[in-house]
């Protein structure tokens, strides 16, 4: 167990303290050495964790992704061909330009419809309906299954000649919509089944921030002859604004990493190609691509970089101001 | 956001969490210990590990059978680790890489000389020395890797063909087509009497390769197909171009929606007789019970060009690979031996008789007749081939050809730019 001996150590330094030097020695001498130990495991632990299983796969990712390698054999094994693979990637890898294209759609779509759709739901609940509660768990539901799941849900709904929709719509007999087959639709048809699960989530999240609004403002809102309509978006809305950052940060993660679903469905092939499928594809199996997989693992990371630095910028800049 | 700021919670108190921290620190380092496990320790003289890809439930009742008779016969126990098929195909390259079990089941072709060339699996021509015996001239080939030394004992194998019911053969009078313009006249027949020609899925990603094999290999011969699966063919060039003009040709013939499909469902559509054929490995008959088993019967690609006939057979043959540092190299050796003999080949196949043994000396008698014509048409076949996947490059196999494929069944207009994505695939694969 020499996992917990060695994070001991970095404990006096990674002790955060805002205020001066002297305050901080003090400080420190002023913990007794049982609370040093313990403040030292509980960061020293996720710390060291946190770089053995992030960081220290995201930095060799960035790495493996300039090599041609199989898996096979030791480091000396590996071949390095610089920027080979992105070349190969963007020009002549055929999976490559539509997998990017559904992860921006699945991004889109996450980020408009299950949004809007869980507000408003929220918005509704907050009005103190009659079984409301029973609404807010049926709704919510949905997001304590997993994706993968969901997506065997689903695909018992959308099946052709036996699944509920198709017989719904009285299609099933006649000319039955293939909608998990037809790679025209069956991004949507997945989106659909993807925005169910995340609207509970969403909707949840907002509920939890309506019921924080001070009625006063509402109030204040209503003295001043807003109406309903107004007093949302002029007073809740702008309140809300915490929430809708986290819902943004959730959305924009879920959207990303979205895999499970379309795995269980057709292995991501025939039209519900995402990057994350074609990573899993090139990395693991009978004899992998490691390289491949990598550099498009990286090219992944820079679009999810991409939203994080964004999302930083503005939070910081908000700091700033404030 | 303070909302959502840390209170005071009864089960989240210092002593409880750094137990789930003690917790999740001991779950984190067990992968990293194993890891560093020491190689290939721990076996006992007397035990021979053995890695079973046979997950569903017959075969797997019938391969412990085997070998609870050669733990019989030998003295020597067996441990029996099996994996799901499909899992099991996909973890190989790390199963390999770690702690392998003495004796793993594996298919011969490329797919096997991959993981040879590697170095990972181990030599087993002094096995082979005393087994040759057993087996024809064509089964060494496929269990010899470049290097002339054998990495596999082939175990059994199932040939590819033009499966169908004689009874409704019969009562419409339809007959085997020899030629390609005779098959295409028996679809037109076939779908004017109200039958789907060719039942066809590839919902699996695999079928449709056993399709563009077929019309390959008839279309251009064997070497051809040798060679484009070793890369050193074009995708883009003539000859390809062919294949898939006419696999067009024939593809209004086929089940449609076979992208949504699996094999076991197209299979049941010429159980039902809705169907009037199905290019397949003879493992179709597994869909088949009772009388419905006796009424199938199969014959060989019909022939498209005359110079190639019908020379060449698909029959992918399953066997068995060595670790490279088996815990008990005697003992594996000897259950390979035993693997090897006709007797342990007819006994596992009594679950699965779809199947034929690769032991040349296995008695026929009890053959089924399905049993007794595939082994007719391998033994009448010039040249065997395995299947897409086992005789290219794997990354070829699983990526490039599969989405190829299925984009040309998806789009077959769109066949320029199809061929153009899966050449350029093979020349970064090939060059790698």
């Amino acid at each position: 167990m020499t996992a917990l001996e060695s994070p001991a150590k970095p404990a006096g330094t990674s002790a955060p303290s805002p205020t001066s030097r002297r305050g901080r020695r003090r400080r420190a001498t002023a913990l007794a050495p049982r609370d040093k130990l313990v403040l030292g495991l509980m960061l020293g632990v996720p710390s060291l964790l946190h770089l053995a299983l992030v960081w220290v796969p995201a930095l060799g990712s960035v790495g493996l992704s300039f090599s041609s390698w199989d898996g096979i054999g030791g480091f000396a094994d590996i071949e390095w061909v610089g920027f080979r693979n992105y070349v190969d990637i963007f020009t002549r890898y055929p999976r490559f330009w539509p997998a990017l294209q559904h992860n921006l759609i699945w991004l889109l779509f996450l980020l408009v419809v299950p949004t809007v759709a869980g507000l408003l739901l929220a918005v509704l609940l907050d009005r103190q309906l009659r079984f409301g509660r029973i609404y807010q768990s049926a709704l919510y539901l949905p997001m304590v299954l997993s994706l993968a799941l969901v997506g065997f849900i689903w695909q018992l709904i959308y099946q052709p000649e036996h699944g509920l929709l198709n017989n719904v719509l009285g299609t099933a007999s006649t000319d039955p919509v293939n909608w998990l087959g037809d790679p025209d639709i069956n991004l949507y048809a997945v989106l659909v089944a993807a925005g169910w699960r995340h609207t509970g989530y969403v909707m949840l999240l907002y509920l939890a921030g309506l019921k924080s609004v001070d009625p006063a403002l509402k109030e204040a809102a209503a003295l001043d002859g807003a109406n309903a309509w107004q007093t949302f978006f002029r007073v809740t809305f702008p309140v809300l604004r915490p929430v809708n950052v986290v819902v943004l940060v959730v959305t924009v993660i879920e959207g990303l990493r979205a895999f499970d679903i379309v795995y269980v469905i057709n292995k991501g092939r025939n039209g519900l190609e995402l990057l994350s499928v074609l990573v899993t594809d090139n990395i693991i199996g009978e004899s992998s691509r490691i390289g491949w997989g990598s550099a498009l693992a990286v090219v992944l990371l820079l679009i999810s970089l991409g939203f994080i630095v964004t999302y930083l910028f503005q939070v910081f800049r908000e700091e700033e101001r404030t | 956001m303070t909302r959502f700021s840390a209170s005071p919670h009864p089960l989240l108190g210092r002593r409880a969490l750094l137990k789930a921290i003690v917790a999740g620190a001991g779950v984190a380092a067990v992968p990293g210990l194993a890891a560093c496990g020491s190689d290939g320790g721990g076996a006992a003289t007397d035990a021979v590990s053995f890695g079973n890809n046979q997950s569903d439930q017959v075969p797997k009742d019938a391969i412990t059978a085997v070998l609870k008779a050669f733990e019989g016969e030998s003295g020597l126990k067996v441990a029996i680790n099996t994996k799901q098929h499909e899992q099991y195909q996909e973890q190989i390259n790390n199963y390999l890489q770690g702690k392998p079990d003495d004796v793993l089941s594996w298919f011969a072709g490329y797919r096997m000389r991959f993981f040879a060339e590697k170095g990972l699996t181990g030599d087993l021509s002094e096995v082979w020395s005393k087994v040759s015996g057993g087996y024809e001239p064509a089964l060494k080939e496929a269990s010899t890797a470049s290097d002339g030394k054998q990495y596999l004992i082939p175990f059994v194998q199932y040939p590819w063909g033009v499966f169908y019911r004689k009874s409704v053969w019969r009562q419409r009078g339809y007959e085997q087509p020899k030629t390609l313009d005779e098959l295409v006249a028996l679809s037109t027949r076939m779908q004017a009497d109200g039958l789907v020609p060719i039942a066809f899925a590839q919902k699996q990603g695999w079928p449709g390769m056993g399709t563009f094999d077929q019309l390959n290999f008839r279309i251009n011969g064997y070497r051809f197909h040798v060679d484009l699966m070793a890369g050193k063919e074009d995708w883009q060039g003539p000859k390809v171009r062919e294949v898939f003009d006419t696999w067009k040709r024939l593809l209004p013939f086929h089940q449609e929606n076979a992208l949504g499909r699996e094999w076991q469902e197209a299979a049941q559509a010429l159980q039902q007789g809705k169907a009037g054929m199905y290019l397949l490995g003879s493992f179709v008959a597994q869909q088949f019970k009772g009388p419905d088993l006796d009424d199938l019967d199969f014959f060989p690609y019909p022939e498209i060009n005359p110079e190639h006939g019908q020379d060449t057979v698909e029959a992918p043959i399953d066997g068995f690979m060595m670790s490279r540092k088996p815990g008990n190299p005697e003992g594996a050796r000897k259950l390979l031996e035993y693997l090897s003999t006709p007797a342990a080949q007819l006994a596992y196949l009594k679950a699965d008789p779809s199947q034929i043994p690769t032991s040349s000396k296995a008695d026929t008698s009890g053959y089924t007749p399905l049993q007794k014509k595939s082994a007719q048409v391998i033994k009448d076949a010039a040249h065997v081939t395995q299947f897409l996947d086992r005789d290219t490059d794997p990354r070829f196999a699983s990526d490039a050809a599969t989405n190829g494929l299925n984009a040309f069944l998806q789009n077959p207009d769109d066949l320029d730019s199809i061929l153009k994505g899966m050449a350029d695939q093979a020349k970064t694969i090939f060059s790698e």
